[in-house]
């Protein structure tokens, strides 16, 4: 461990929380973080193919964004919350229809056979 | 004043109150960016955020506070504004510019007054605990369910709007429901005396006690029930409980111990800038006394509060100059509406009134001296006449010549007000006040789709019961502006389903991403086009959806293979053709259920809903159905469900074929059947019809010489009775007809479009359907046939195909890295199952103070 103060809190902090092959294509899964419910959504081929959003869906309440339909509005990347359909940026997290609503976001990255969640 | 990061100096704002008023204000100061300028503070004496008080009943009939709130918890934090919940304001120093709480002191440059109203309770001896409850906050409902768990009968003392409200509450807790009013008529403000009678034949007839003309002196104790209510006259009612809704008073109190002004009927005395006596202090909503009058409906409220929160900002204010009290209502399920000059008090008015006994419905038309204007409008038991009366007396447009036809029953063909007909001022979507001269407006800025509208001027974004008019309006005025209605499918196909269904069967095109490279743009596909193309995949080419180049197209519920519901959790729904199954099976869907505490109900297509599964357990609770021989039911799928069906000549005196056999030999061939919306079936075994086939997409009914066949039916929100097609078909000829409807419908029908409106849509109506199903008049009969034959040969049960595939079944994991639940899925048990828990057994009312 780096006990130094220099500088550490501003490098990522990659922490492991699932393999590769746990990932669907153009598709979401779930993984569980540190009592954080993290959606990944994996759609290969796109410039930046892994994105990480916060999994609960502010409108209803429940975990359940990694479980909506990957797709692009107005060149967009975005997910579509499966119970009322508003639409959240991959990309920022921020929800098209209504700005109130916002999903955290987290820098993701496949790094080998690990798919890694930076944790601040 | 507070410093900004600019160094700019905040002036304090403060509400008072955090109702819907109250809350909308805070909504439209935030839209105009008055943060910049205002450090928010918010106090609610109530211990909720803002809650929606118009829908309370619904708090007995299953929402809980949390789905009855105005906005998301910690909406006002993320927004940088301070609320203060349960800590009302006892005083308001005006010398110091300061409210009090029991809490603390704190500054204002600026106060908002949204204190709302209280419940009267008349002066009545022995009117005390659960003899005098009333009906206004969360609490008020809590005290009332606490007071219900005991009770047999409720009363209600008052018959307004409100009045019914509660009794309607009563009612869903279980209660026998009295209504007790003053007047010689319900809802006296609103509604004239026929239309009272109406509204009271249409309650009585819900089972609850209405008493007019009936003055309370006193209650005493009761001898079968707890209270004795006596009216004047010596008559008297005995009840459990008293519900209190005789009006609402303004709640001045803060306004009058600080020396506003105040009016002689109560309320803070305001300008037509919601301005007190005192210039630094405003009152908005209920509390509020504009020209002698307090307006007791929330538009009137949200509309000061709009004005206000203008001036404000500097942003041009608009003058409150009075309010529309038009109101359209469903009280305890019975439509009432109330136009303008509803009693006909305008001088040289008159009237047409269209009253039915039998259906307890009434509609009165108020005209002026001319004939020429709509003045006012009643209406009782229907209200789809209210929109069109509504723009009639709103924007003064010219009566047609009958101006009667506009409350007579509409025999096909309503005299709708057409879109061109309205002018620039009129009304479209009246929650966020939108003319139709804005959604013009929005247009010629550039807007070319409906949701462009929608997002730039708000309009449909409300209640949403505007929404076929602004898409009427919508589209009126692109095809005026000579523009071409755009039919695309989405951004991504400028193709019609129907035209994307050809180009995928012609083409043999087998995936999404071959039909995106071929005949679409972009790389990705969004949630309209995908599961529309994976729908159009299944219907022709019947492969397994868990295939992985289907999988991603799938739409939420086909994802899964099960129906997600509100917390997240699913329901699982097995096949039980034609409603038979045997005793061993039955227990079996028992055990599966009873192993994984899943609530279980019986579906109205004769088969059994299991809820509350989660994402991890669906490959086990299928594999132990599988095994016992069940098959996936497809309720989460845009394709066959059911196929009903009643007893039939084996059992029943009156059947006259073998209508089980029949069900079941249909559910067996069209199973699996992927269409552009569900599609259910159902087979009566004589005329008595108990399976109610002439409601459903494929209805059939046995005569004595063999099959009436019935299309394009359905029930739901809007229904329609399915028309008769065929007469006398043998079993085969049967089939052959179904298979030709149903492929020619999915091959031709829009996205999402159910049989009833692709056949009322379809040009020459049935006689063309008949045409080319029965005559064959474009030579497709074979082809139709050969295509369903097609969708019955590749029928797999799909649970079976994931079962048995390992890279499927990765997904049903509710954490790939973990083998916990979902933590957050909570459950209460009722009536001895388990249901979601509300959202308020979960999330502690916290404050969210500073």
């Amino acid at each position: 461990m780096n006990l130094s103060n220099t500088a550490v809190a501003h490098q990522p902090n990659w922490q492991t929380v699932c393999q590769a092959r746990d990932l669907v294509a153009d598709s979401g899964v779930v993984v569980w973080h540190e009592g954080a419910q993290v959606a990944l959504f994996y759609l290969p081929g796109q410039e930046q193919a892994l994105y990480a959003l916060d999994n609960r869906d502010p409108r209803s309440g429940a975990n359940i964004i990694g479980r909506g339909l990957v797709g692009s509005v107005q060149g967009q990347l975005v997910v579509a919350a499966p119970l009322y359909k508003q639409h959240f940026s991959l990309h920022s997290g921020h929800c098209l229809e209504d700005a109130a609503q916002r999903l955290r976001v987290w820098p993701v990255r496949i790094n080998g056979e690990a798919v890694e969640l930076a944790v601040a | 004043m507070t410093a900004t990061a600019n160094g700019r100096q905040r002036e304090q704002l403060v509400i008072v109150g955090n109702g819907m008023v109250g809350h909308h204000c805070v909504e439209q100061l935030i839209e105009r960016g008055a943060l910049q300028h205002f450090e928010v503070r918010v106090f609610g004496e109530e211990r909720q955020r803002a809650y929606d008080r118009v829908h309370l009943s619904e708090y007995f009939g299953g929402s809980c506070a949390e789905t009855l709130a105005m906005c998301e918890q910690g909406f006002y934090p993320s927004q940088g504004v301070h609320l203060h919940l349960g800590e009302a304001v006892v005083e308001i120093d005006r010398t110091r510019r300061e409210v009090v709480t029991p809490q603390g002191r704190y500054a204002y440059d600026q106060l908002i007054l949204a204190t709302g109203s209280y419940p009267f309770v008349p002066p009545i001896e022995g009117a005390s605990g659960n003899a005098r409850l009333v009906y206004r906050t969360l609490d008020d409902l809590d005290a009332i369910r606490a007071a219900a768990s005991n009770a047999q009968r409720g009363v209600v003392v008052g018959g307004g709007l409100l009045g019914l409200e509660a009794a309607n509450a009563l009612k869903s807790l279980g209660l026998e429901a009295h209504v007790v009013e003053f007047a010689p008529r319900l809802m006296p403000v609103q509604l004239d005396s026929e239309g009272g009678a109406a509204l009271k034949a249409q309650i009585e007839a819900l089972g609850v006690g209405v008493h007019l003309s009936r003055a309370t002196q006193s209650i005493s104790a009761g001898e079968g029930y707890r209270y004795r209510m006596n009216f004047d006259g010596g008559e008297h009612l005995e009840t459990d409980l008293i519900v209190f809704s005789a009006g609402i008073r303004p709640q001045d109190a803060l306004a009058r111990a600080c020396g506003l002004d105040t009016a002689a009927r109560g309320g803070v005395v305001v300008d037509n800038h919601c301005r007190t006596s005192d210039a630094r202090i405003f009152a908005i909503g209920e509390c509020a006394s504009w020209n002698g009058s307090v307006f007791g409906l929330v538009a009137p409220g949200y509309s000061m509060a709009r004005n206000l929160a203008a001036l404000l900002v500097g942003d041009a204010a608009v003058a409150f100059t009075g309010a529309d009290m038009s109101t359209k209502l469903k009280l305890l399920g019975v439509d009432v509406g109330s136009i303008g000059d509803a009693h006909g008090a305008t001088p040289g008015s008159r009237s047409y009134r269209f009253i039915d006994e039998a259906n307890a419905a009434y509609r009165r038309l108020v005209v002026d001296a001319s004939g020429k204007h709509v003045l006012g409008a009643v209406l009782v038991g229907d209200n789809s006449y209210y929109d069109t009366l509504l723009q009639y007396a709103q924007n003064g447009i010219a009566l047609p010549a009958d101006p009667a036809a506009l409350i007579l029953p509409q025999t096909g063909g309503a005299p709708a007000l057409g879109a061109d007909a309205l002018p620039d001022s009129a009304t479209i979507c009246s929650c966020h006040n939108v003319s139709k001269g804005a959604v013009c407006a929005a247009i010629d800025s550039g807007c070319s789709d409906l949701a462009s509208v929608k997002g730039c001027t708000k309009a449909a974004s409300g209640c949403g019961g505007c929404a076929a008019l602004l898409k009427q309006v919508f589209e009126h005025e692109l095809t005026a502006r000579g523009v071409t209605v755009d039919k695309s499918l989405c951004e991504h196909f400028a193709y019609t389903r129907q035209e994307l269904y050809g180009l995928v069967r012609v083409g043999g095109i087998r995936t999404f991403h071959d039909l995106l490279v071929r005949h679409g743009k972009g790389h990705v596909g969004c949630a309209i086009c995908k599961p529309a193309v994976g729908n159009i995949l299944a219907s022709c080419w019947n492969q397994p959806i868990m295939d992985p180049a289907l999988v991603p197209l799938q739409d939420t519920n086909d994802t899964f293979m099960a129906n997600m519901q509100k917390n997240g959790t699913y329901s699982v729904v097995p096949r039980i053709p034609g409603g038979e199954i045997t005793p061993d099976k039955l227990i079996v869907i028992g055990q599966v259920a009873k192993k994984y505490d899943l609530y279980t109900k019986i579906t109205g297509g004769q088969r059994i809903d299991l809820f509350g599964a989660q994402l991890h357990e669906l490959p086990l609770i299928w594999g132990e159905l599988i095994e016992a021989g069940f098959e996936t039911g497809h309720a989460y799928g845009k394709s066959t469900r059911t196929v009903k069906s009643c007893v039939g000549s084996t059992w029943c005196r009156y059947g006259v074929q073998d209508s089980v056999a029949m069900a079941l030999r249909l559910e067996d061939r069209y199973k699996g059947l992927r269409s552009p919306h569900k599609l259910k079936f159902a087979v009566s075994g004589c005329t008595r019809e108990c399976a109610e086939a002439q409601s459903k997409d494929i209805g059939v009914i046995a005569t004595d010489k063999g099959w009436n066949l019935y299309v394009c039916g359905n029930g739901g929100m809007r229904p329609r009775h399915a028309e008769l097609f065929a007469t006398d078909l043998d079993d085969d000829t049967l089939v052959r007809l179904i298979d030709r409807v149903l492929m020619f419908y999915i091959r031709t029908a829009d996205k999402l479009q159910r049989t009833s409106v692709w056949r009322e849509n379809l040009e020459g109506g049935l006689a063309y359907l008949k045409q080319v199903i029965l005559d064959d008049s474009l030579g497709l009969a074979t082809e139709l046939e050969a295509q369903m034959q097609h969708v019955v040969d590749h029928y797999e049960c799909e649970w079976a195909n994931a079962l048995n595939d390992p890279e499927k079944l990765k997904r049903f994991r509710t954490f790939v890295n973990d083998h916990r639940a979902d933590p957050d899925v909570h459950f209460v048990r009722e009536r001895e199952q388990r249901r979601p828990a509300a959202a308020l057994h979960l999330i502690p009312t916290v404050e969210e103070a500073v």
